[in-house]
């Protein structure tokens, strides 16, 4: 099995398993009890609080709440600013956000929030002049995501903040880092960050872990009540394993932040590079830069994702499809969609996410079967006459 | 990940009749580069029997399948039993599809029924009589009949089903409420259907034929009226131009018993006395 789908999610870090071990049945006390048993419980999470602070640069190991996973942190974040700060009505996202934000944002747009979603241009990069006309003095909030999930897209973090504080300054800035943690470094204080959402499977920790930045100058009003836990502001009894594992992944991510710059994104590019020479009717969605190490989406024209993705898998090749079909969903990616990619494209876009895992003979084999799986499927594709077209107008530009 | 039949998974693997046939007798098509699938069917038809059936998709898995598997089903039929298949028999030809997966059976059915359309010209001077479609689903370009068959063909009572078998309402939503009124319209004549006395049944269909059909046909220099009705069985009689055309007995099945049946009752059977 080839595994290319790691912005969906991660395997397990070994090391990440055996730092979590020893919570389920050794040292199982709830960490809120006043007895000696406990206290491993409540150093190990006040031990990966303080990993989890210097893994994105907090300046207070406070401003870190633990939670269950991306979702519930941008929940969190979100409805946590609005309801804490009920005055202000309008807030900024963009049109490429991950879906458990956007359908957060047209919940909100029902219960009489205004909602402008900036959009983006054919590299998927986002239209800052929009978003800093759009900032008005009723601006509570400015959520955007660092790396897009399905392109690998990153948004110029520190510009946007300084945008936005320079128009507003009590305006709120939340950043879904879901894909962009362990993929490149994260400094929410460099960055000028308020918010700040990560999600542990992501970067090899397990699925049902996750931490939000709240820093110390942001107020929220929590989402889920009961308890003290999280200093009040995420109640619930502390996931104990979970929660040394995230930080173990986190620890390890950072350290291996230079790999992915480099080994894993030599990778990707050798992937990317010889699909796009290798099939004619393929074609890059993104522009070439400015993207996490991991990532590359490539649309193959006149070809539908499911049908490529279940040859793929028969093969024993995993990734992903912006294709309708894939989804349940009858439209193709919003992502893709809002990028203007070619509707000859965009039903066969497909996302190959690499990882730390992912070794040279992999992307041997994936290069060496796309070819013949394109092929086969073009071979029954309605659209022969505008493939011979495509064929003959790369070959002219010496691009195939 | 999707459940998919044995079936449908062999279909897709390797399927059967792919290509084009260059001298085809008909050829028909559904769906749309945009929409995300595209069937293109095939034929070639000797003394009424389908003797070769090609295709061409775009498309998921199972709308390779269902193509593949239809031209299994036609290849060697006669075009009467071609004409009877619905999108229904090619589901349940693969072993059944996933409920949000219908609608590629549905495509099958759309391109089969496009190709016979345009068959010959008898039936192109016949599809003239045909209104122009009401397009309800801007998004995916479904139109009124399209939705109105699905309903019927597979018994369709909600919203969520329509959107499966046909796409329709399944982007934007705006259209989520005329498919309700579709439904509710379909229902309410279901049921008036069953209701209906002996004499009001006369009195209906002889409404229908005096109001939709006659008119039409006197476009046409013709007309028609109603002669006795028996049970399910209705007689009617071709006056003027109608009662010497060639394509009489298409007329009175295509568009005389398609109209009493949409309006009236599914099992309505038209005879000429």
């Amino acid at each position: 099995m080839i595994y290319l789908d790691n912005n969906a999610t991660t395997k397990i870090d070994e090391h990440v398993l055996e730092a979590m071990m020893p919570y389920f049945q050794e040292e199982y006390a709830n960490p809120s009890s006043i007895y000696g048993f406990s206290k491993k419980a409540s150093d190990a999470i006040k031990e990966a609080r303080g990993v989890i602070k210097d893994f994105i640069n907090a300046k207070d190991e406070k401003e870190i709440i633990f939670t269950s996973c991306g979702s519930e942190s941008a929940n969190t974040a979100i409805k946590g600013v609005l309801t804490y700060n009920k005055s202000q009505k309008h807030i900024i996202t963009t049109k490429v956000e991950h879906p458990c934000v956007l359908n957060l944002y047209q919940t909100l747009e029902k219960q009489g929030y205004k909602v402008d979603y900036i959009g983006v241009n054919s590299d998927g990069d986002l239209d800052l002049e929009e978003l800093e006309a759009k900032i008005t003095a009723d601006t509570a909030l400015v959520s955007v995501m660092w790396a897009n999930n399905e392109t690998g897209v990153i948004f110029p973090i520190k510009k946007i903040s300084e945008i936005i504080k320079s128009k507003n300054k009590e305006t709120k800035f939340f950043v879904d880092a879901v894909q962009a943690a362990g993929k490149i470094p994260i400094d929410v204080q460099e960055n000028g960050i308020d918010l700040l959402g990560i999600s542990g499977h992501k970067f090899h920790a397990p699925k049902g872990i996750g931490a939000l930045y709240v820093n110390s100058k942001t107020l929220i009003t929590p989402l889920i009540v009961g308890g003290h836990q999280e200093r009040g502001k995420r109640a619930g009894t502390e996931n104990v394993p979970y929660i040394a594992g995230l930080a173990k992944a986190a620890e390890l991510a950072q350290d291996g932040l230079k790999y992915e710059a480099t080994e894993v994104k030599r990778l990707r590019d050798k992937l990317e590079s010889n699909l796009l020479k290798n099939i004619y009717n393929s074609r890059l969605n993104t522009g070439v830069s400015n993207r996490v190490p991991n990532t590359t989406n490539i649309g193959f024209e006149y070809v539908e994702g499911e049908l490529i993705l279940l040859h793929m898998s028969d093969l024993g090749i995993c990734a992903s499809s912006g294709s309708a079909c894939t989804s349940g969903s009858l439209e193709p990616s919003h992502v893709l969609r809002a990028m203007n990619v070619p509707f000859t494209a965009i039903h066969g876009s497909i996302r190959f996410s690499l990882s730390k895992y992912t070794t040279e003979k992999e992307i041997d084999y994936v290069t060496e079967k796309m070819p013949e799986i394109i092929q086969k499927i073009t071979a029954i594709s309605p659209y022969q006459d505008e493939l011979a077209e495509l064929k003959k107008h790369k070959i002219a530009n010496g691009r195939y | 990940m999707w459940d998919y039949s044995e079936k449908v998974i062999e279909h897709y693997r390797n399927p059967k009749n792919v290509g084009k046939i260059d001298d085809a007798d008909a050829v028909g098509k559904a769906g749309s580069l945009a929409c995300g699938d595209q069937l293109k069917i095939y034929l070639k038809i000797k003394d009424n029997i389908v003797t070769d059936a090609k295709f061409q998709t775009f498309g998921c898995g199972s709308a390779v399948a269902s193509s593949s598997i239809l031209t299994e089903m036609i290849i060697g039929k006669s075009i009467e039993e071609v004409k009877k298949i619905t999108n229904k028999d090619i589901a349940e030809q693969l072993g059944g599809l996933p409920p949000e997966k219908m609608h590629c059976s549905v495509m099958g059915y759309e391109a089969l029924e496009d190709a016979l359309k345009t068959w010959n010209n008898d039936n192109e001077a016949l599809s003239d009589l045909k209104k122009p479609e009401k397009i309800v689903c801007t998004c995916f370009e479904v139109t009124e009949n399209q939705i109105w068959d699905a309903i019927k063909q597979n018994g369709l009572k909600t919203i969520e089903e329509v959107t499966n078998y046909t796409k329709a309402g399944g982007a934007c939503g705006k259209c989520k409420g005329i498919i309700q009124d579709i439904i509710n319209t379909y229902q309410a004549k279901e049921q008036d259907a069953q209701k209906l006395s002996p004499t009001q049944k006369i009195l209906k269909i002889n409404n229908i034929i005096e109001t939709q059909i006659s008119p039409e046909l006197q476009k046409d220099g013709g007309d028609i009226n109603l002669v006795d009705i028996k049970d399910n069985k209705v007689y009617v009689k071709l006056h003027g131009k109608c009662s010497t055309c060639k394509n009489a007995t298409l007329t009175i099945k295509r568009f005389v018993e398609q109209t009493l049946k949409t309006a009236m009752d599914e099992d309505i059977e038209v005879i000429e006395a």
